[in-house]
């Protein structure tokens, strides 16, 4: 006669909502977690891991002394970042953060080109106290020592 | 002195917080009258001494008082007054002695005004508000004092981040707050119901427009908080899902689903359970997200450096408050009785959809702030970012904003689809030409192509309600969900549409060049050296003119701080009514030319006016339901009044 539920089987329907909703939204989560979260790898990491061209990824590093170079653009860069174990080039276009010097510390988001150079989309150097990239902050204490001493003479 | 007097007034604070626990518990016992009856004025004397010693935060602040350390710490003698002020909240300190001033006032208020509830509800509900309120002074007084002094005062202060001297750091947080915090109010409300069994349509009604409020707040914070981030990092985006915006955004979706469900229990007395549920998980998302971001466990733009003891404070109050909540709801959820029936294709139908997909969204912007936090307990590092919150939150929105093109139409308990059949088809008959159409002329990316499409759909049917009704004599209410409806609508055309056509030039370009950037052509014609009170710039002077026309003049400048030493970029943007021309001056190269940004995004500005739009609904609303209340109340008085003249 009616459409309407007795109140228990009501609730129920909601609660089964509600749970299939969650269960739909949780894998659909899990499943872009584990496809677009974009890692964080120093260049040794970087080569052995070897994403596949086009995963985005974030580079973390120092610039190598005397790697920088301006294109005739006037807007791209390309410079070499190291770990003191392997390096990686990458290449930039854009504005440069007033921080980002030869032999500082830099967090480079992007993707690693098929050519194997790392094709930065945005740059973040060390900015100052109170603001420090994550991965800069966790980098071991003699590559921290050495980004500090040269952002900060 | 003044900062003693300031440090003494939040100890007072706290002990009337404690007093005022201590008053609703034991005033809920036989013989406790006298007790119960202290209360509400102690929440008023709490609420006033708190707001004193934030005054004598920002006097500190005003005369830049150096002995005082978070003053030597975070301001400095040479700053426009309007950025030493506001430096007060710029900070970890600071901002959480605003927080917790305003969660005192808040208290005050309802004390003070809200006399509808059966007074044993009232006084747990006040309990709840002290026994939060105290968590967060102790944490300030034992592990975040900003009143401490520093021996010997330094010649000058460390000034503050360049990028938060703005006229936004003025507003913004400060509104942000009002709605974190307005929150705990809904919060304190369910609480005190669910103690004292008392969740019924008429707590709906009172905890109803104190929602309304911390959503009108937290809806402008978010729409200024986008727009000065849009501007001032330089960046060109509006939304960057920095933990910190994600942290504004989930209280933000709790709030609105709260919002809608407690109108369903208000107006038909369905959804209990659910509705007490979001009254604890709106609060709490708030608390999550300011304290998760702020304890720089997860680190953004916006965290202040903050040391791991006060990260394990806040995680110990998070636990408590939140803890606490959910296991009294598990304990009196089954106390609820159920509510009034409905069919599947009705209002609460409909409603139930939205509370469904909000809350999946949250869920989902929950998972994917946290999922660096831990997967680094697993010693591996990632970030999340538009490409994972993107399509995965799309995917529950765009489908709720299909059931927002029906629902409203809908009438209450139970419908049949003939009833509305025709606004809906003429609704959904103008999404799909648009679709069409796009689809064929622009070929555009499959996110902002739904996009439009839906915005146009929900734009169409925003205002479908209103239909065959008397305008004059429609209540208020009905007008702000109307308009907010459009307001979604129009930020969601915006954002599609920036996506879908943004023109963007990066270019080395020397004085006296001429650059195209889609409609525009951008002449550089000089650069020239500015001085300001505390930084100095290069300033490019840019001519640019649409489709030929005459030349606008804009400014964009590289400025260098030097209290602390940082460069900074200021936009400059030339606003048409069909969007925004922004541009950004970079560096210098080796051979004079000058780097150059240059973006047109055509209708970027329906972003924040649809956002604006959003939250005048809700003051319209509001604005509704306080005038309606309070002619009732005058109505019960009178009634009153009479019946004991007549009694006499």
């Amino acid at each position: 006669m009616s459409i309407l539920l007795k109140p228990k089987h009501q609730r129920l329907v909601l609660v089964v909502i509600a749970l299939v909703a969650i269960l739909a939204a949780g894998t659909l989560a899990a499943w872009g977690l584990h496809n677009q979260a974009s890692y964080f790898y120093v260049p040794s990491e970087l080569l052995a891991a070897h994403p596949s061209p086009g995963q985005a990824g974030r580079l973390g590093g120092m610039v190598e002394k005397g790697s920088l170079r301006t294109a005739p653009d006037g807007v791209t860069i390309d410079f070499v970042v190291s770990d003191g174990k392997a390096s990686v080039p990458v290449r930039f276009s854009g504005i440069v953060p007033d921080l980002f010097v030869e032999g500082s510390g830099v967090v480079a988001e992007g993707h690693l080109g098929a050519d194997g150079v790392f094709r930065a989309d945005s740059l973040l150097a060390k900015h100052d106290e109170n603001y420090v990239p994550r991965e800069l902050k966790d980098m071991t204490e003699a590559q921290k020592r050495a980004a500090v001493k040269d952002t900060t003479q | 002195m003044i900062a003693e007097i300031g440090l003494a007034a939040l100890w007072l604070a706290a002990a009337l917080a404690l007093l005022q626990l201590v008053g609703a518990i034991f005033g809920q016992r036989p013989g406790g009258e006298t007790l119960a009856l202290l209360v509400r004025p102690a929440a008023l004397v709490q609420a006033l001494l708190c707001l004193l010693s934030f005054v004598m935060l920002l006097w500190v602040f005003a005369r830049t008082d150096l002995s005082v350390l978070l003053v030597a710490e975070n301001s400095s003698s040479q700053k426009p007054m309007i950025f030493k002020i506001a430096g007060a909240w710029g900070n970890h300190e600071g901002s959480m002695l605003l927080w917790v001033t305003i969660m005192a006032l808040a208290g005050g208020l309802i004390a003070s005004i809200e006399r509808r509830l059966p007074d044993k509800t009232m006084l747990a509900t006040l309990g709840a508000q002290a026994f939060l309120g105290l968590g967060f002074y102790t944490f300030i007084l034992f592990a975040s004092n900003p009143f401490e002094r520093i021996f010997p005062a330094p010649m000058d202060g460390n000034g503050l981040n360049p990028l938060l001297q703005d006229i936004g750091l003025a507003m913004h947080p400060p509104t942000l707050y009002c709605g974190y915090v307005g929150l705990s109010i809904a919060f304190s409300f369910v609480v005190g119901a669910l103690l004292t069994r008392n969740v019924t349509p008429e707590f709906a009604r009172v905890m109803r427009p104190w929602v309304l409020g911390a959503w009108i707040f937290l809806t402008i914070g978010i729409t200024a908080g986008s727009y000065w981030a849009y501007y001032e990092l330089g960046w060109g985006g509006w939304w960057f899902w920095d933990p910190t915006e994600n942290a504004s955004l989930m209280p933000w979706l709790a709030a609105t689903a709260l919002l809608h469900s407690v109108s369903v229990l208000a107006s038909r007395d369905a959804l209990r359970t659910w509705t007490v549920m979001l009254g604890l998980i709106a609060f709490s998302m708030s608390m999550i997200g300011t304290f998760l971001v702020r304890s720089g466990i997860l680190t953004s733009v916006h965290a202040f450096a903050v040391d791991p003891q006060r990260g394990t404070f806040i995680l110990a109050l998070l636990a408590i408050n939140i803890g606490g909540a959910l296991a009294l709801f598990a304990a009196r959820a089954g106390t609820i009785a159920e509510g009034e029936r409905f069919a599947p294709l009705s209002r609460e139908g409909a409603l139930v959809i939205n509370n469904v997909a909000l809350t999946a969204v949250l869920g989902i912007v929950l998972l994917g702030t946290l999922y660096p936090l831990l997967t680094e307990a697993f010693g591996v590092r990632v970030s999340v970012g538009p490409p994972y919150f993107n399509p995965v939150s799309a995917a529950f929105v765009f489908p709720m904003l299909l059931v927002l093109v029906v629902g409203p139409l809908l009438r209450w308990r139970r419908d049949r689809f003939e009833r509305i059949k025709a606004p809906v088809i003429a609704a959904v008959a103008a999404g799909v030409v648009v679709l069409l159409a796009l689809w064929l002329i622009a070929g555009m990316a499959l996110l902002p192509l739904l996009g439009v499409t839906l915005a146009v759909m929900v734009a169409v049917a925003a205002f479908l309600p209103l239909r065959g009704r008397s305008l004059k004599r429609l209540p208020l209410p009905v007008w702000g969900m109307a308009l907010a409806h459009f307001g979604i609508a129009m930020a969601l055309f915006g954002m599609s549409v920036d996506t879908a056509f943004t023109v963007e030039k990066l270019t080395a370009a020397d004085v006296g060049e001429t650059i195209a950037v889609g409609p525009w052509r951008i002449r550089l014609e000089a650069v020239e050296p500015v001085a300001g009170p505390n930084w100095t710039a290069l300033a490019g002077r840019l001519s640019a003119s649409y489709k030929g026309g005459a030349g606008h003049r804009l400014v964009p400048q590289s400025r260098t701080f030097w209290a602390p030493p940082q460069t900074t970029s200021e936009s400059a943007l030339l606003t048409r009514w069909n969007g925004q021309l922004y541009t950004v001056i970079g560096n210098a190269t080796e051979d004079g030319r000058w780097q150059l940004r240059l973006w047109w995004k055509p209708f970027v500005p329906c972003i924040w006016l649809g956002g604006l739009l959003i939250a005048l609904g809700g003051v319209l609303s509001l604005i509704g339901r306080v005038t309606r209340d309070l002619r009732r109340r005058y109505a019960v008085r009178k009634v009153t009044a009479r019946r004991a003249e007549a009694a006499a």
